[in-house]
């Protein structure tokens, strides 16, 4: 077999079950991916010993006949993830050095079932970003070039992995999704992403961001391997006290391509000005292949969406003031170098003015003022208000009968590196618009690749689902899937 | 709303991030911007709605209050930048 490192975890499960291949064969395939594929700068940390390791030891539990469908399959771990005795600096100067005494619940989870460890990849420092260049390691490329030869983002925050996948440096990687950190990589790479209901997957182990948000999920070359590598990564944990008590069921088997009669809404908010005539198109195109499918298409409506950014843009920062305030230079990372007569408040402030890059700095300095005295009803108090009522739209559109919701997952596809350097922070805050609604609300959402546009670049269509009805989701998103026919590949440049 | 130069000190210093004082023009520009963003929601009549602390809906899980873990100081201590007999240590604290 060649090309080991561009199978799915699907094929290659099968192969490794069968005998065909070993777990070291393909392991060994993607670390020569990842070796040749320096300039995408999406492997931060390899750890190919531990890899080798990991793989002869499920081909070992293979032989046995104990596989789980993750058993052998060499994944990418985004660098958000604690993973004991390596490196784990969620892309962070603040955490230089740090290597964790335990590992996250999803990532042991994923050991478990015998999954294998490449390495960590790049992400925007804290999951704070669209575009990966909010990164103490640099940027990362997407394999994905523009017609004119210019290099672009693989969007943000888990760019990493998405970069890894779309470029076969893996056969599957995690990521986290805060306000779409899964789901805009995945559309800006022609890869599918899914962010999982909100305590479907324990948080425990994963660097917080914005706990009431934060959410990790598979990031994969096909719907059947992220309905597959859920099922590894969700488990109900007493260590995360908002794991929701509910069992894991197996999503694969949801898969049976059938969604006839199901009301599939579209939400007439998502309409925005300036959006793109392909988007728009791409959008209609969506519909209409759910139709076909039997599906019944449906006009919504979720009045509050225009201000799911602004909400999204005071809790998440407010929530992320607290959570960073953990670096402070003592327990863990790094530490400044104090002047004479430098006292403890020098030492934080200092500590944390060098480990924190700017869009860090930013958003901890706006959760701190949305949440100070004299401000905390006017933003933080008002902006939960506003996500009580974003909710509720949801609520009430699930309320009349719909199984999902297809919106666009981006207003465009992939920018060039540095187009937004010179923006100010809330045009990049607008890549989320379509996102980040559903973050709000706890809800499962799933990017799909499904076409092309003018310059060659892929384009994703998102569903939103019912909360716990993942595998009703995955199912929608595998005809949505099999109906576009996306198997466009970037051309190998790097 | 806009936030003033001595605004932005004050936030600088309560977030513990140390602020040239060259910088905070700027920081005072960027954060009304953020802020000015947000001004949005004033739009949104939300006379009478709960604030939403967690979209769970079910009741926070409780544990039997008793030790669970412990006796690892080292493992505790590895990752520190300044660790001595079995403590954290930090600059000398006057009060």
């Amino acid at each position: 077999m060649s090309d080991l490192n561009r199978l799915t975890i699907a094929e290659a499960g099968a192969a490794l079950r069968k005998g065909e291949v070993t777990s070291l064969e393909l392991t060994d395939a993607c670390l020569a991916a990842i070796e040749g594929a320096g300039a995408l700068n999406a492997v931060v940390h390899g750890t190919p010993d531990k890899a080798r390791e990991m793989a002869r030891a499920a081909d070992a539990r293979i032989k046995s006949g104990d596989a789980t469908p993750m058993t052998g399959i060499p994944l990418g771990i985004k660098d958000v993830f604690c993973v004991k005795g390596v490196p784990s600096q969620a892309a962070s100067r603040i955490l230089d050095g740090f290597k964790p005494e335990y590992e996250s619940t999803v990532t042991q989870n994923l050991w478990d079932a015998g999954a294998v460890m490449l390495g960590k990849l790049n992400m925007d420092e804290f999951a704070m970003g669209s575009a990966n260049e909010n990164s103490c390691y640099g940027r990362a490329v997407n394999p994905w070039k523009a017609a004119d030869g210019r290099e672009l983002t693989p969007g943000g925050s888990s760019g990493g992995s998405a970069a890894a996948v779309a470029a076969d440096l893996c056969i599957a990687a995690t990521g986290t999704d805060t306000g779409g950190s899964i789901r805009q990589p995945a559309a800006f790479t022609g890869t599918v992403g899914m962010r999982p209901t909100y305590g479907r997957v324990s948080r425990w182990g994963v660097i917080a961001y914005a706990s009431s948000l934060d959410q990790a999920g598979p990031m994969t070359k096909t719907v059947r391997d992220a309905a597959i590598m859920l099922g590894a990564m969700a488990s109900v944990d007493e260590k995360d006290s908002t794991s929701a008590d509910i069992p894991v069921p197996d999503f694969e088997a949801a898969l049976t391509g059938d969604i006839r009669g199901k009301k599939i809404g579209i939400p007439r908010e998502y309409r925005v000005d300036g959006m793109p005539a392909e988007i728009d198109q791409l959008w209609q195109k969506g519909a209409d292949m759910l139709r076909d499918a039997g599906a019944e298409i449906v006009d919504i409506s979720l009045p509050h969406t225009k201000y799911a950014l602004p909400a999204y843009y005071v809790i998440a920062p407010a929530e992320a003031s607290s959570n960073l305030a953990r670096y402070d230079g003592v327990r863990y990372g790094r530490r400044a170098k104090l002047g004479q007569g430098d006292g403890i408040t020098e030492m934080y402030e200092k500590t944390r003015a060098e480990g924190f890059g700017p869009e860090v700095q930013r958003r901890i300095m706006i959760g701190t003022y949305v949440l100070s005295a004299g401000f905390y009803d006017a933003y933080y108090n008002r902006a939960r208000k506003v996500r009580a009522l974003i909710k509720r739209d949801f609520d009430e559109a699930y309320a009349q009968g719909i199984d999902s919701i297809l919106a666009p997952a981006t207003p465009s596809a992939a920018f060039p590196l540095g187009a937004m350097d010179q923006a100010d922070p809330v045009q990049m805050y607008l890549n989320d618009v379509f996102t980040v609604t559903l973050n709000l609300a706890g809800l499962p959402g799933i990017s799909v690749p499904v076409g092309l546009d003018k310059q060659g670049l892929p384009l994703g269509l998102q569903l939103i689902g019912r909360a716990f009805e993942e595998g009703e989701l995955l199912n929608q998103a595998l005809v949505l899937e099999q109906a576009a026919g996306f198997v466009a590949k970037p051309e190998r440049w790097w | 709303m806009s936030i003033t130069e001595n605004e932005a000190r004050k936030v600088a210093h309560l977030a513990r991030i140390a602020v040239e004082d060259e910088a905070l023009p700027a920081l005072a520009r960027e954060l009304s911007g953020i802020l000015q963003f947000m001004e949005q929601l004033n739009e949104v009549d939300v006379e009478g709605v709960e604030p939403m602390t967690g979209v769970t809906p079910m009741r926070l899980k409780r544990r039997e209050d008793v030790v669970t873990t412990g006796g690892m100081p080292g493992q505790i201590l590895s990752n520190a930048p300044d660790a001595r007999e079995g403590f954290f240590a930090v600059p000398k604290v006057v009060e």
